[in-house]
């Protein structure tokens, strides 16, 4: 267990093999990553792919060394130290096991290489292995094992270490979708039992929502937003975490800001930015456009009259989708397509022109230039309204 | 129907070119059991009374087949461990700390086997005979080596290669050192590769002639020798140089025969995964 810190780190790859040696004048591959966990946080780095995520993992690891800045586990500055003496564990996207060797073999192998009396590895392995309900599996190898065994044990020899950090690199991403949400579960209970400090990677927005603790988005090589699931759901810092995080993703539209500041205005959509804006930030953009981020499930369907609507927006219904509980609507509007999550028993159809409207408080607004969002209500305006 | 017909043509044609190049091997165990007579004879024979009058000859051959068979094993078997023992760190780290120019080593070390052997053959002649290194034994333990360490290099190096890159970090960060790494991890997973590269080069070890009877006399002279010596001023012995072919190429194929199974793990390591 232990606090870890990530100072100004970069990583830039080059001056190593060929073929990457021209890469080298290219944009580093993590970019000033500054970072400083709780004891016993669950940290899950977030991003699409070449974002950046691993690579920030494997350093923490010390499978890559950062070309700039600090890292410390625990206090102690780890950049010149040896992966195997960094007190970590990792827990790999293939799983990596030891195909030569049985279960047992595989999650003892750490504690071999320490020397560690037979009596303490039996029962460290016994231990972990029914933490994780693999008893029965000890003595068979790897390709015995289905899928899902095998994520088990690449766990297991995780476990065993006691190590002062978790790494987890695509745990999940190899199972079927079922068994990955099981997993899920289980890593998390396993984090509340164990609490050790956890890095978890994952492109997987759902999977970061629902493990972590506080989320790190990247994007090419640069964090975008670190916050807690709700905060980041609630209060995008710009239009990448806005559009990533949250399914179906957010409904952006170019809209003018009014004379009064106040007033949104699109082609046939108009909104009223709600109080939870402040007036200062909308004043500099008086009269310009600004992006308008709207999440479809914001979106709710208004039977009434649309001229009288302060908040709404008219389309033509494209697709259908039920889905039972709900049902995704596709409209295009003023030139944008807007996906809006209305209930399961809605009767639009496809062809049919609706209204739908959205409380002024569920509205992000982002610079057009920089994305970057606007102003921000507090979580709890936004939960509450 | 038609699938069926064409398998059938395809066997027909298979069997046929697997005949035509087992013949001779067949043609010569048939020779050894024959007298000097009868293998002589213009119309070829294939029904004769065998005799082991020609293995009885050529055991007694020279200084006997034991004593070649002797210098065979003891060079095939000794370069093939030297071979294994320099190639094994050779290739590790190539595979697993690869620099700018491991490719280009790797090529350069194939390219030596462009060259003809009779080209270096002056040069490694006088080195050796300043050496005192002519008909003996680690003089041609040293050449064996040296032939067949590119090639072992780049087979070690290809298995290496097909061990997932995740399982050398996986014991990286489970605590093993550089040389437990190779021990405990990669070693055995790559045991079948370098149980058929050990197996290539034993088999060119053995079959090797070139060196073997440019280079040594009598002390070290192994079964090549031993066949060559019967094609003598006094004329060709054919029944007596196809038994001592026989006892040549079994002990290699019973090996080989054994070594079935694990040389084709070898070979297509990698391709299952």
């Amino acid at each position: 267990m232990a606090v870890v810190e990530l100072k100004n780190v970069v990583k830039r790859y080059g001056g190593g093999l060929t073929g990457k040696a021209a890469r080298s004048e290219e944009a580093p591959a993590v970019d000033d990553f500054n970072l400083v966990t709780e004891d016993g946080e669950f940290v899950v780095l977030v991003g699409p792919s070449g974002c950046g995520k691993s690579t920030t993992m494997r350093m923490i690891a010390g499978l890559e060394d950062n070309t700039e800045g600090e890292i410390r586990i625990g206090g102690r500055d780890v950049s010149d130290v040896a992966a195997r003496d960094r007190d970590i564990a990792m827990v790999f996207q293939s799983y990596a096991l030891y195909p030569h060797m049985s279960v047992f073999e595989n999650m003892a192998f750490s504690l071999r290489l320490k020397k560690a009396p037979k009596s303490e590895i039996d029962q460290r392995v016994n231990e972990a292995a029914s933490i994780l309900d693999i008893t029965h599996l000890l003595d068979r190898k790897p390709r015995a094992l289905s899928g899902g065994q095998r994520q088990r044990v690449a766990l297991g020899r995780a476990i065993v270490r006691q190590p002062q950090v978790f790494l987890m690199d695509e745990p999940l991403s190899n199972l079927d979708a079922k068994l990955r949400v099981d997993m899920r579960a289980e890593i998390v209970k396993l984090h509340r039992k164990l609490g050790v400090t956890t890095f978890y990677v994952t492109h997987d927005q759902t999977e970061a929502m629902t493990m972590g603790q506080r989320i790190v988005v990247m994007r090419d090589g640069r964090i975008q937003q670190i916050d807690t699931p709700n905060a980041l759901y609630a209060r995008p810092a710009n239009m990448f975490v806005a559009g990533f995080i949250g399914t179906p993703s957010m409904n952006f539209m170019k809209m003018r800001v009014g004379d009064d500041t106040r007033s949104l205005k699109g082609e046939t959509a108009r909104f009223r930015a709600g109080d939870a804006f402040t007036g200062d930030l909308l004043d500099s953009h008086r009269g310009q456009e600004v992006w308008v981020g709207i999440r479809p499930e914001h979106l709710q369907h208004h039977e009434g009259d649309a001229g009288a609507l302060e908040n709404g927006l008219s389309g033509t219904v494209d697709v259908v989708e039920p889905l039972g509980s709900v049902t995704m609507v596709q409209l295009e509007i003023d030139g944008h397509r807007i996906t809006a999550q209305l209930e399961g028993d809605t009767r639009a159809r496809s062809g049919d022109t609706i209204t739908l409207t959205c409380e002024s408080a569920r509205l992000h607004l982002f610079d057009v230039v920089s994305e970057q969002a606007l102003a921000r209500q507090p979580v709890e305006s936004a939960a509450t309204a | 129907m038609n699938a069926q017909r064409s398998n059938i043509g395809l066997a027909v044609v298979g069997w046929l070119v697997a005949l035509i190049m087992f013949f001779p091997i067949l043609w010569m165990v048939l020779t050894a059991f024959k007298t000097e007579q009868t293998a002589f004879s213009t119309t070829p024979e294939f029904l004769f009374s065998p005799t082991l009058e020609s293995f009885r000859t050529a055991l007694a051959q020279g200084a006997g087949y034991w004593h070649y068979a002797f210098n065979s094993f003891f060079t095939a078997m000794v370069s093939t461990l030297l071979g294994l023992a320099l190639a094994v760190p050779a290739a590790f780290a190539m595979a697993f700390y690869p620099s700018k120019r491991t490719d280009f080593t790797l090529v350069w070390m194939v390219s030596t086997k462009f060259i003809p052997a009779v080209g270096v053959l002056i040069p490694i002649f006088l080195i050796y005979k300043s050496l005192g290194l002519i008909d003996n034994d680690w003089g041609l333990i040293m050449l064996f080596t040296a032939m067949n360490l590119p090639i072992m290099v780049w087979m070690v190096y290809s298995y290496f290669r097909d061990v997932p890159k995740d399982i050398v970090e996986a014991a990286d960060i489970d605590g093993a050192s550089t040389m437990q790494t190779m021990f405990r991890v990669i070693l055995p997973l790559a045991l079948p590769g370098l149980a058929s590269t050990g197996l290539l080069a034993l088999i060119l070890a053995w079959n090797e002639s070139f060196w073997s009877l440019t280079m040594t006399d009598h002390n070290a002279a192994t079964l090549a020798v031993f066949i060559a010596s019967f094609k003598s001023a006094e004329g060709l012995f054919w029944a007596k140089m196809s038994a001592a072919s026989v006892l040549t190429v079994t002990p290699i194929v019973v090996l080989g025969w054994f070594a079935q199974r694990q040389m084709v793990r070898g070979l297509t390591f990698g391709a299952v995964k």
